[in-house]
């Protein structure tokens, strides 16, 4: 799960984390007040979506007057921002980050994410502050530092100590640097973080280090454990029709295609993408149904891909294990009843139930390509020509 | 032969009297796996279906000798009930559990490899020798028994697909383990190829992977230095958009890496017979594994 920039800094200010002073604000008024409340120039006034490359986006303004507060906040809250990260279609801004300017030494990147490799905290440092850190990674990669970090034995000095030399930090800085890295480790165990990243980290020409960016994904599977962070979540920030899915529990992702499919299992859910590909058209979605869905959820399921208008031809395809063959074809039928179907529909079953599922299906009257195997899916998607 | 379980495998079910561990218990006594034990906090001295339960897991392999232990423990207890079974030298855990904390995977995986225990999973079927015991939730009327190729694969419903292909040919299985989709596990393709290469009997290996990691692109390594038998790979998710999560937690492409086309070319480089459409896995295998003489 994403979160906000503004509410990254709340909780890094929380845990003595260095950030600039400020404030969000859903109005030019409320961003004039914050700036009286800095109560010095220049401020910033950043738009507050979840992607990247907001300031190239022209979503990033500095302001050396209220006049030039009130200003940018009402030219940036409600644009469309588009930004190499949101896609052609962009995103509304809804509200901005007001906060105090900073007199800039250097800048430095700095994140820790989970290393699937070597399951270790892994902290990536780099003195190439500011710039997009995967092409610093792939131009430059000796200047990225990396760090490992045992979970057992947790941030200890001698890590502290790898990154800062790493970084050639001046003496003056490298304590204040290593308190920041050394809260922001505990900060990401304590919060079940997927990545905590700051770019870039600022040396102030007092030798002050300050987080002038601040981003904070969590772990979807820990969110049970962290009812605050929760909260956090955006609806606006996702697609409407994913919202839709996770209500049900269903693993749904829209995408740019024209052929809907339903699947259970990721894994064979991909593969049906894929197969839907190699038949010469795109999937519109990714639909996980999951391994234990009942007819409620396949009926749901099936309704938000009925409801994408660029729904074309839809492919189901179930491999009945836990899910057994009839429960999906009864959460069809239900489906079909409630929502008019006018585009072709291939399904494609095996495994437990499979007979009685087939039975359901044929008894419907529903208008649908029986296909036999995953081969002539393919084939009868290719067929209906979407 | 087989790798990992066999039928002299004795397995202990944590989460024995959830919904799902007692159903699945019951579908792995009827496969004629060997369940000697489950255990249940709170719940030892009852029994189910004659399967007697413990409170904990030390307590059950003292009194059954139980080596194996398949996990149904819910998502925020699942990582305390991996730890306990390693506490009590379980040679080999297979946790089902889907959703377990990346942070509790990571202390859990630093330990397991510095224990005497195996990890299979999480988020995973299981693994199954057909014929002889079935540990885990994999629909059991597809397998084939008696070999002579070994399927190891990161996904559940996509590992039936394949295996019930490789049936539909008439080519048997000698061991099926699913090493789960998420991004931290315990088991790896390296382990599994290792274990295949070593078994007499597995004349061949299908591999089935997915986006995100690396995990694939270091088997293709490992399969070009050490790996004779003839192997067959799949990979998922080519039309998968990079930065989402597809439903399993670790197929996800991010900063580039990760895609299905580096991992089928890793795997090409190292000699794999790399099938591009998964309609045609079965026929593909038929073709593989007679050509190099390795069909039964």
């Amino acid at each position: 799960m994403k979160i906000h920039e503004f509410q990254a800094k709340r909780i890094f200010r929380q845990n003595h984390i260095p950030v600039p002073d400020g404030d969000v604000a859903v109005d030019p008024q409320k961003a004039v007040k914050i700036a009286q409340n800095i109560g010095k120039f220049p401020v910033v006034v950043k738009a507050q979506i979840h992607a990247g490359g907001r300031g190239k986006g022209g979503g990033v303004k500095l302001a050396h007057s209220l006049e030039d507060v009130s200003h940018h906040a009402d030219a940036i809250i409600g644009m469309n921002l588009v930004t190499h990260q949101t896609g052609p279609e962009g995103k509304r801004v809804k509200q901005v980050l007001v906060e105090s300017g900073v007199d800039i030494e250097k800048e430095l990147y700095l994140s820790l994410i989970p290393d699937r490799e070597t399951a270790c905290v892994l902290v990536i440092a780099s003195e190439a502050g500011g710039m997009d850190i995967e092409e610093v990674a792939s131009k430059t990669p000796e200047k990225i530092i990396k760090v490992r970090i045992n979970p057992l034995s947790g941030i200890q000095p001698f890590h502290c100590r790898k990154v800062s030399y790493g970084l050639n930090l001046p003496k003056p800085v490298i304590k204040a640097f290593s308190q920041m890295l050394n809260r922001l480790y505990q900060l990401f165990i304590e919060k079940d973080c997927s990545l905590v990243e700051i770019n870039p980290l600022v040396i102030t020409k007092q030798n002050s280090v300050i987080a002038l960016d601040a981003k904070m994904d969590f772990d979807d599977n820990a969110l049970f454990r962290h009812k605050g962070i929760l909260e956090l979540r955006d609806l606006d920030e996702e697609d409407p029709l994913d919202v839709e899915a996770s209500k049900y529990n269903l693993n749904y992702i829209n995408l740019d295609g024209t052929v809907g499919n339903m699947v259970n299992g990721a894994g064979l859910a991909m593969a049906v993408m894929d197969t839907i590909k190699l038949a010469g058209a795109e999937p519109a979605n990714f639909l996980d149904v999951g391994g234990g869905a009942t007819a409620e959820m396949v009926e749901n399921g099936f309704k938000i891909i009925l409801s994408d208008d660029k729904v074309k031809g839809i492919l189901i395809n179930i491999f009945g294990g836990i899910l057994r063959c009839d429960v999906l074809a009864k959460g069809v039928v239900e489906a079909a009843k409630k929502t008019k179907i006018n585009v072709p529909l291939v399904v494609r079953m095996e495994g437990t139930n499979v007979e009685e599922g087939r039975r359901i299906l044929a008894e419907s009257g529903l208008s649908l390509f029986t296909a036999v195997d995953m081969k002539d899916a393919g084939e009868k998607v290719a067929r209906i020509g979407v | 032969m087989s790798v990992f379980v066999d039928s002299n495998t004795k397995l202990l079910v944590q989460g024995i009297t959830g919904k799902e561990g007692r159903f699945h218990t019951r579908q792995c006594i009827e496969y004629g796996t060997n369940v000697v034990a489950g255990v249940t906090p709170g719940k030892g001295g009852m029994d189910m279906d004659g399967v007697p339960v413990f409170n904990g897991v030390a307590d059950a392999v003292e009194h059954t000798g139980a080596n194996c232990s398949m996990i149904f423990v819910p998502p925020p207890f699942a990582a305390d009930a991996i730890m306990e079974a390693v506490d009590a030298e379980i040679e080999l855990i297979v946790a089902i559990t889907e959703g377990i904390p990346v942070l509790d995977m990571m202390k859990i995986k630093q330990i397991i490899t510095r224990s005497g225990s195996r990890l299979i999973g999480p988020n995973c079927p299981g693994i199954i020798t057909p014929g002889q015991a079935k540990i885990g939730i994999m629909p059991a009327q597809i397998h084939k028994p008696g070999g002579p190729i070994g399927v190891v694969s990161r996904s559940g419903t996509l590992t039936y697909e394949v295996v019930f292909q490789l049936t539909g040919q008439g080519i048997g299985q000698t061991t099926c383990i699913g090493i789960g989709g998420d991004p931290i596990n315990g088991t790896n393709f390296i382990d599994c190829l290792d274990a295949f290469q070593k078994d007499p009997e597995t004349k061949g290996i299908v591999m089935v992977g997915e986006i995100g990691g690396n995990a694939e692109e270091d088997a293709a390594d490992f399969i070009k230095a050490n790996v004779t038998k003839p192997v067959v790979g799949f990979i998922a998710g080519i039309t998968a958009p990079p930065g989402r999560r597809m439903g399993h937690a670790g197929a996800i492409i991010s900063g580039g890496s990760g895609t299905a086309h580096a991992k089928i070319k890793a795997l090409k480089t190292a000699g794999v017979h790399v099938c591009e459409n998964l309609g045609n896995i079965g026929e593909m295998c038929s073709d593989v594994f007679v050509l190099s003489g390795e069909k039964s």
